[in-house]
């Protein structure tokens, strides 16, 4: 499996620089190529559509006079009197600021630790020997198939007792409670040891004759030549962490340390005179992951779709 | 993702002595006890201390507890408020799993060909990957919401009737994990060898008949994969329920979660411990189904 992850995410590459949908059309049906094409073109715009169209709404009421939507008798397609201060005024007055820097530092703490927990793990898994091994591995796995919704509550009473969750929280108590629970990822485990499992079986052995330790060994080679999945894993990482809701719902109680999803809660206490803030936030709110799945686009897909074919 | 046949096993390998074996114990655990210790803190510990609580009622502070053993459970279970919350996330899975799929479907299958620009249109496709269900919770606000929305006078997307309600909510859901079920369809759809679309294609094979007879068969386990993953997801449903219906119109889009976050209390925290109870065991049938369908799958592989 650990060799069909990555010759998965190569296919992907692979059939990205051109060889893609290759199905044959091309070579059978040389005449009708342009209409297809252009029916294809058609289709794919209409298919677009739908998912660009709660976004295009977003934006043109995010930058709408809010008031002037509300009088409108008809629901309009297009902004009406358009006013852009709305995203500056999400910082502003909707205070998005604080917000957003401590969720990219709750993101950027939480995904170091995963990836810093995951990786030693993982190399014990794939290069160590020692008792009970596969139980422990049974035991990662098993956190897997247990989504953090079923040990809520007794998650929070633990962080209660601590005195780190509570309604005059401190920043120590909301960081704390906010990001411990996170710091190791079975996925992460899992991933990189497949990952580690495609190096060829003598490398370490060579290695250690060249007198490399477990952490040299690790952090010179193994992570170098495991780059591809590391960096699959890291995004994916950071996607679902920045993205967390309900844990940080129920661990913050000073809205001093919302995260700046919690801040988007807004929208449904909002006066409806001043709905545009809330609009703009979750616009301004999805940037930076935004902004990583355009860069990263490759690194990320294969990092989502690992486990779900097989090369 | 399934076990592998662990090939830097070397136990069989001569030479190995007795204190590099010791050595490499006492490496693994020291590698392994960061991950464990935080795995036992925050997900078997807490798990134990359920069925702890949900055996015990609590006082109003929270200081002192009384044995009421499983009758609690069994009450919690069969009462009428976790009925309706299971209720509501088994419709919302109706209402999202299979149009999530067939929609994943027919976005990646329509981008997965050879035409300038299909690059723009595969990054639109896969776009909402990046979006929370915060996020897309308000997007919809902007569509479905009762007094702001733009489709506030549609009749089936009306927040005070109870299966529109949801219906409503279960549109945002959709939309969010389009950019994921269109991912996975696309890698698998390129997972398919060439060779057996073009012999399919000198077979004679139309297009649609190709689709039904060679494609969907083949994206089979990819589908069940999807499924599975999309009702974990309605399972974890809560953030779009609280931005867009507040859980109503009288508990109609409550899922059980949803349910479980109002009994944090100490003085229904009992029941809220044997909901999550019920949550795990619904999750585990859903655990379980997945692996018998990876399993499957490898088989399918090789």
């Amino acid at each position: 499996m650990a060799t069909e992850t990555i010759e998965t995410s190569d296919s992907i590459r692979d059939r990205s620089s051109g060889r893609r949908g290759a199905t044959g059309r091309r070579t059978t049906v040389p005449h009708g190529l342009r209409g297809a094409n252009l029916a294809w073109y058609v289709v794919l715009t209409l298919l677009s559509m739908v998912i660009v169209f709660p976004l295009w709404m977003t934006l043109v009421r995010a930058i709408s006079n809010p008031t002037k939507v509300l009088l409108a008798p008809e629901p309009s397609l297009l902004p009406v009197d358009i006013q852009w201060n709305a995203f500056t005024q999400a910082f502003t007055e909707g205070g998005l600021g604080r917000p957003l820097l401590f969720s990219l530092l709750l993101t950027v703490v939480i995904v170091s630790a995963q990836l810093f927990t995951s990786l030693i793990a993982a190399y014990a898994f794939a290069f160590l020997e020692f008792p009970f091994k596969r139980l422990m591995f049974g035991i990662v796995v098993a956190t897997l198939l247990l989504p953090v919704e079923v040990t809520l509550l007794t998650n929070i009473k633990t962080f209660q007792n601590l005195g780190w969750i509570s309604p005059n929280q401190d920043f120590g108590g909301a960081f704390g409670s906010l990001t411990l629970p996170f710091t190791a990822a079975a996925v992460g485990i899992f991933l990189i040891r497949q990952g580690f499992l495609g190096l060829p079986r003598d490398l370490r052995d060579a290695a250690e004759l060249d007198g490399y330790g477990h952490l040299k060994f690790l952090f010179k080679i193994a992570v170098p030549v495991t780059r591809p999945i590391i960096a699959s894993f890291v995004l994916i990482s950071f996607l679902g962490t920045y993205n967390q809701y309900v844990w940080p719902r129920q661990a913050v109680q000073n809205d001093q340390y919302n995260t700046i999803q919690l801040t988007l809660r807004a929208v449904a206490g909002q006066r409806l005179d001043q709905l545009n803030l809330p609009f703009a936030a979750a616009l301004i709110a999805s940037v930076p992951v935004l902004a990583l799945l355009l860069i990263f686009q490759r690194q990320l897909i294969s990092g989502l779709t690992a486990g779900a074919v097989k090369g | 993702m399934t076990d592998t046949v662990d090939r830097h096993s070397n136990v069989d390998r001569p030479g190995r002595s007795r204190s590099r074996r010791v050595g490499e114990a006492v490496a693994a655990v020291a590698l392994l006890v960061p991950a464990l210790a935080i795995f036992v803190a925050f997900f078997f510990w807490p798990l134990w201390r359920l069925v702890h609580y949900s055996l015990y009622q609590q006082n109003l502070q929270g200081t002192r507890e009384r044995w009421v053993g499983p009758s609690q459970i069994v009450e919690t279970l069969t009462g009428a408020d976790f009925r309706q919350g299971l209720w509501v996330n088994v419709l919302f899975l109706i209402m999202t799993v299979p149009i999530g799929v067939l929609l994943g479907l027919l976005l990646a299958t329509s981008a997965n060909r050879r035409l300038r620009g299909i690059k723009i249109f595969q990054t639109i496709f896969s776009s909402t990957v990046a979006s929370s269900v915060a996020v897309s919770a308000v997007v919809f606000f902007t569509l479905v919401n009762d007094q702001a929305g733009y489709f506030k006078d549609v009749s089936w997307l009306a927040l005070d009737k109870p299966l529109s309600a949801l219906f409503a909510v279960s549109l945002s859901s959709i939309w969010r994990n389009l950019g994921l079920t269109f991912v996975i369809v696309l890698a698998g759809l390129q997972a398919i060898p060439e060779e057996i679309q073009e012999a399919s294609v000198l077979d004679g094979y139309s297009p649609i008949r190709r689709f039904l007879r060679i494609t969907v068969p083949l994206l089979g386990p990819t589908l069940l994969f999807l499924a599975v993953v999309l009702t974990v997801d309605a399972f974890q449903a809560y953030a779009q329920m609280e931005l867009l219906t507040g859980g109503g119109p009288g508990g109609a889009t409550e899922t059980i979660l949803f349910k479980i976050t109002k009994l944090a209390g100490p003085r229904d925290f009992g029941q809220g411990a044997s909901m999550s109870l019920g949550l795990f065991v619904l999750t585990g049938l859903v655990a379980a189904a997945q692996f018998s369908v990876l399993n499957r799958r490898v088989h399918y592989g090789n």
